[in-house]
């Protein structure tokens, strides 16, 4: 009777510990994707910014010095290596973007182009898809690693080698400063 | 959700003891073999419902709209798709079809049963309405639903409330046909058994007569509270609770109803497609039978989120 008692007891220790350990394994995944879906997203941005500034050179003959500022800072972010230098560069491509748009406020036939308004929503989108991202990101990695530290799994999760995934921050102070660049279009 | 098992278990023991003359069963077949017929119907429309309810409501997938949209729309469609993008990133979903509704009423749906098959239906109305941020807010309360498993939640409900009906049903058909054809088990059951057993039938009989009502009642009630849910899974998905707070003021101002939407969707749209009478009064009946909860209500709480 004991006997069929301690087994009862060990089956369901190894269950739970099955349990448990595919879901950190499944959460684990879902971080790396949420960390991969960043970089997905910065790409699609440095793809549209080339784009953009074609369009919009013409218009802004007299503004060569914020164009090409938005190119320097595209090619900076583009040869960036490791998370901290990635972060603080497309920081300031951000900042270069949000002074474009808002020196274009002072050519009318530009704001009326439907060319430029179709690739300012574009741009928006992609501002936004990259901070939701990370907002993502970030949500994902807590839920890791509140499953990790919390009892009873912490036992477990140290066990098997988990380790808790890092959150995404401003690691820039200055940055965190700058107010925020609105690009949206409204009227 | 427990409540409505519960009402269900009961119509059914009733079914069996007073209908069936099972009495020491203690399992509901009754109830059981309803739900079976309810699940067959619930069934098909799982599997079939989202086309049903797009095909009904005329929405057209923005890539067609957008080919002959002019050039102004054409922001607008893509900015819908850009916004759907955004917020399905932000949930961690699989960006689902996006359609459009060609219906001036601000208002917007969800379907599909998982959030693999899903499709977010805006109508025109809301995308002249709303600005960019207001849009997304509505986006974000449509992806929760998809996210929270609703649309799977209000499929397994339908079934429930058509078992009820049915169990209502047939006990209507077999009392009116014992009452021609003379004594019928169920009745020399009720004559046989003690006080307690004929306070049940009453009370099981009573049950009867309402359980359509009944069964609407609750079925309401879970939608209205997945109605909330979705409001706060949506803010917690754009981080802004005012934008969502701006857009119901804005959809509730509008006052027509939402032609192209019918009953079958209500409890998937952002605001209640059919009943903006019933959200200015706001009686407890005429929120019992609501598949939203007051405009107000809504807007309240969201205006606590964003002010804490």
């Amino acid at each position: 009777m004991i006997i069929l008692i301690l087994l009862g007891i060990v089956v369901a220790v190894v269950v739970w510990a099955i349990a448990t350990y595919n879901r950190l394994i499944g959460l684990r995944n879902q971080v790396l994707n949420g960390w991969r879906q960043i970089d997905v997203q910065l790409k699609r941005r440095h793809d549209l910014i080339p784009n953009l500034v074609n369009t919009v050179r013409g218009a802004m003959e007299f503004e060569r010095d914020t164009l090409t500022q938005v190119m320097e800072a595209r090619a900076r972010a583009v040869s960036a290596t490791g998370p901290a230098d990635a972060g603080r560069k497309e920081g300031e491509l951000s900042q270069a973007l949000g002074r474009l748009f808002a020196v274009a406020e002072n050519y009318p036939t530009l704001k009326a182009n439907e060319n430029v308004k179709m690739l300012q929503e574009e741009l928006t989108s992609t501002e936004n898809k990259v901070g939701f991202a990370r907002q993502f990101y970030n949500d994902i990695s807590t839920r890791f690693n509140t499953s990790q530290q919390t009892f009873p799994s912490n036992i477990f999760a140290s066990m098997l080698g988990f380790k808790p995934a890092e959150l995404f921050e401003v690691t820039d102070a200055a940055e965190r400063q700058v107010p925020a660049v609105d690009l949206s279009m409204r009227k | 959700m427990v409540v409505f098992v519960a009402f269900l278990a009961f119509l059914g023991y009733g079914f069996d003891r007073f209908y069936l003359g099972g009495g020491s069963a203690p399992f509901p077949i009754g109830s059981v073999f309803a739900l079976g017929i309810g699940s067959v119907s619930a069934l098909s429309s799982y599997y079939a419902g989202d086309r049903a309810v797009l095909l009904s409501t005329g929405a057209i997938p923005t890539e067609r709209a957008i080919a002959a949209a002019s050039e102004e729309d054409r922001l607008k469609l893509r900015q819908l798709e850009n916004v759907v993008d955004e917020m399905s990133i932000a949930a961690g979903l699989p960006r689902p079809k996006v359609y459009v509704i060609p219906d001036a009423d601000p208002n917007a749906f969800a379907t599909g049963r998982d959030p693999d098959h899903a499709s977010v239906a805006v109508t025109k109305g809301l995308l002249d309405a709303l600005n960019r941020e207001e849009l997304q807010a509505v986006v974000a309360h449509e992806l929760s639903h998809v996210r929270n498993l609703d649309i799977r939640l209000m499929t397994v409900i339908a079934a429930m409330v058509g078992a009820a009906a049915l169990i209502a049903d047939w006990t209507g058909r077999g009392l009116l046909r014992s009452e021609s054809g003379g004594s019928s088990r169920g009745r020399d059951r009720g004559k046989n058994s003690d006080g307690l057993g004929i306070i049940l039938l009453v009370i099981w009989l009573a049950a009867v007569v309402v359980a359509p009502l009944i069964g609407q009642a609750l079925a309401m009630m879970v939608s209205r509270r997945r109605e909330y849910l979705a409001d706060a899974s949506g803010a917690e998905l754009t981080r802004n609770p005012l934008a969502l707070a701006r857009a119901l003021t804005k959809i509730d101002a509008a006052e027509s109803p939402t032609a192209a939407i019918k009953r079958g969707t209500a409890h998937l749209c952002i605001a209640d497609p059919l009943g903006r009478v019933i959200g200015l009064h706001e009686g407890k009946w005429a929120n019992l039978m609501a598949s939203h909860p007051p405009m107000k209500n809504r807007i309240a709480a969201l205006n606590e989120m964003g002010f804490q």
